[in-house]
């Protein structure tokens, strides 16, 4: 299994790199709180320390903390994204 | 139902939002389909969320506590915050990202010393490597990565946010000093993960946390403002190995590969960065660019400078048939960016073909004057690349030149002793006129004279660049 990890691992590193690397600057803004608000995928992990009881009161308190602070990340991350790219207009107003 | 039988459906909403993220972040690649592209990357977060609440035995009193604070906050924080500020808020989400990782380390390390490792083996998925040494290196690996993100991120948005000096900060032995801390943190992990149920574990991993804490702060402060484009990229990318950790701790595939598409395009945005200023990472990483060291090198600029007059540089500008905006750091700090788009409207309809020149590391994070100036509605077709305008300039009637500093500084090109030198730049001494607007002489970021300023063809325009621009479009309604 961690041989399998590491392998999607790999391929999906490869795979983000092919997805940015051509990327207009005009996008690198909103491309970058995008990618921030995905990195806010840690909330997986918060949820699973907050949620199942295993672990005691303490790992409840770090889990909620956790999800909290991942719950910014994400929520903000892409609504800060969206407001970037609402603004980003073509010739005559109409939005993309 | 019995619970415990949606393992397999939990597993096939993970595999969907693994793909909603692909797919959204190819979205967002193109100007007309990036809006689209991040609600369906969100739609994957949002199904990633909710395949983790179908977990066998999850209690959600404290979860949902955790999820509409934690939403409260990022909501009003994305709301209220103006567009110059959103190299500052970018950081500080992202700085929260890491936070939540280095907790989740926290947390699964605390589980298994409560557990024991029997137990603790048997709450982590089938096919999980029995192996304490494994688990132990992925907990501190996150651990580190997570604190590192995170502090470094709040340093970040204490510089952007000018909290605190945007110069670098250096000391002597700066250099020395990260290099013992990350000699103790690979330290105390040896400890930790030499027997993670030892009483002096969790003293160690105290330690590794706050190495990893106090390295995110070092690794920050010396570096200048201007090079935050650079920091604000790589503290992305840790967010999403920080995270990707976090998934090999739980062993999860969701968590894997979001945060390696993260690293990766984090690690792409840094490349662009450092290519767009001629430098290597290390050396913007480590070498107090700007923090006076360099400051004086170059050749020594002599020459007249012109000023000319609001009314005067009206006349060039009703008389251009194509003029080129570069805005630069300046132009935010004045937010001027609505009354350059009214200058610009007007230069249009006197006829001229207008253009907006933005060098990739202009202002203060990837992108920034794109944002600003589609925030006063700037069509994004009329937002041009340097390697796209560099060939034509010297068709170009009037280059404005508007708070940026560096990035026009043609020593770049000519003086091979230039700390510049090499940086590629936005040719506008090739244009026929160049309007420099600018508050003073002063130097830019870089501390570097700038011969632009002494060519013939350029004009010094001094002011506050916003009262200036709307001076110039104040000529052009009295006209």
């Amino acid at each position: 299994m961690m041989g399998l990890l590491f392998f999607i691992f790999v391929i999906a590193v490869f795979l983000g790199i092919e997805l940015i690397a051509k990327v207009p600057s005009q996008l690198h803004t909103p491309l970058m709180s995008g990618s921030n608000a995905i990195s806010g995928i840690t909330i997986v992990g918060a949820l699973v320390a907050a949620g199942l009881p295993q672990g005691g009161a303490w790992v409840t308190v770090l889990g909620v903390i956790a999800v909290a602070a991942a719950m910014i990340n994400v929520v903000g991350g892409y609504l800060v994204t969206d407001r970037m790219l609402a603004m980003f207009k073509r010739k005559g107003g109409d939005k993309p | 139902m019995n619970l415990a039988t949606l393992q397999p459906l939990i597993n096939y909403l993970y595999i969907i939002a693994s793909a909603l993220f692909v797919i959204g972040l190819k979205m967002l690649n193109r100007a007309d389909t990036a809006r689209r592209g991040n609600l369906i990357s969100g739609l994957g977060m949002a199904i990633a969320v909710v395949a983790t609440c179908l977990l066998a035995g999850m209690e959600f009193q404290w979860v949902l506590v955790g999820m509409v604070v934690g939403s409260a906050i990022g909501a009003v924080a994305a709301y209220a915050v103006k567009m110059t500020s959103m190299p500052e808020m970018v950081g500080l989400f992202n700085g929260f990202g890491g936070l939540a990782s280095m907790l989740v380390a926290w947390a699964e390390f605390h589980k298994w010393r409560v557990e024991g490792w029997e137990t603790y083996f048997k709450l982590l998925p089938a096919g999980a490597p029995d192996s304490p040494l494994y688990s132990g290196v992925a907990i501190v690996f996150t651990a580190i990565v997570g604190a590192v993100t995170f502090s470094g991120s709040l340093v970040a948005f204490l510089k952007l946010a000018e909290l605190m000096p945007g110069k670098p900060i250096l000391f002597k032995g700066q250099q020395a000093a990260n290099a013992l801390i990350i000699v103790g943190a690979f330290a105390a992990s040896a400890v930790v993960c030499h027997d993670p149920t030892a009483a002096s574990a969790y003293a160690a991993f105290y330690a590794v946390m706050a190495i990893g804490l106090v390295l995110g702060v070092t690794s920050v402060i010396p570096i200048g403002g201007a090079d935050m484009p650079v920091v604000i990229s790589l503290l992305n990318s840790y967010s999403g190995v920080a995270a990707a950790a976090a998934g090999f701790i739980i062993l999860n595939n969701v968590l894997i590969v979001a945060g390696a598409l993260v690293g990766a395009s984090g690690i792409i945005l840094t490349k662009i960065m450092c290519k767009a200023m001629n430098r290597s990472l290390g050396n913007v990483l480590f070498s107090g660019f700007g923090s006076g060291a360099t400051a004086g090198a170059g050749a020594a600029v002599t020459g007249e400078v012109k000023p000319i007059s609001a009314a005067d540089a009206y006349f060039v500008l009703e008389a251009a048939r194509s003029v080129i905006f570069v805005p630069g750091y300046g132009m935010a700090v004045a937010q001027a960016q609505h009354a350059v788009r009214e200058l610009g409207q007007m230069l249009e309809d006197n006829g001229a073909d207008v253009k907006y020149c933005i060098h990739p590391v202009a202002g203060r994070m990837p992108g920034h004057m794109n944002v600003l100036l589609a925030e006063a509605s700037v069509p994004y077709e009329q937002l041009v690349e340097p390697g796209d305008v560099n060939p034509l300039m010297p068709t170009v009637d009037v280059a404005v030149v508007i708070g940026a500093n560096d990035v026009v500084n043609p020593a770049a090109k000519e003086d091979p002793s230039s700390p510049l030198y090499g940086m590629p730049i936005i040719d506008v001494d090739q244009a026929r006129t160049c309007i420099v607007l600018k508050r003073s002489m002063k130097p830019g970021f870089a501390g570097v004279d700038n011969p632009l300023f002494f060519k013939p063809n350029t004009r010094m325009l001094f002011g506050d660049a916003k009262a200036t621009v709307a001076q110039l479009a104040a000529e052009f309604k009295g006209a």
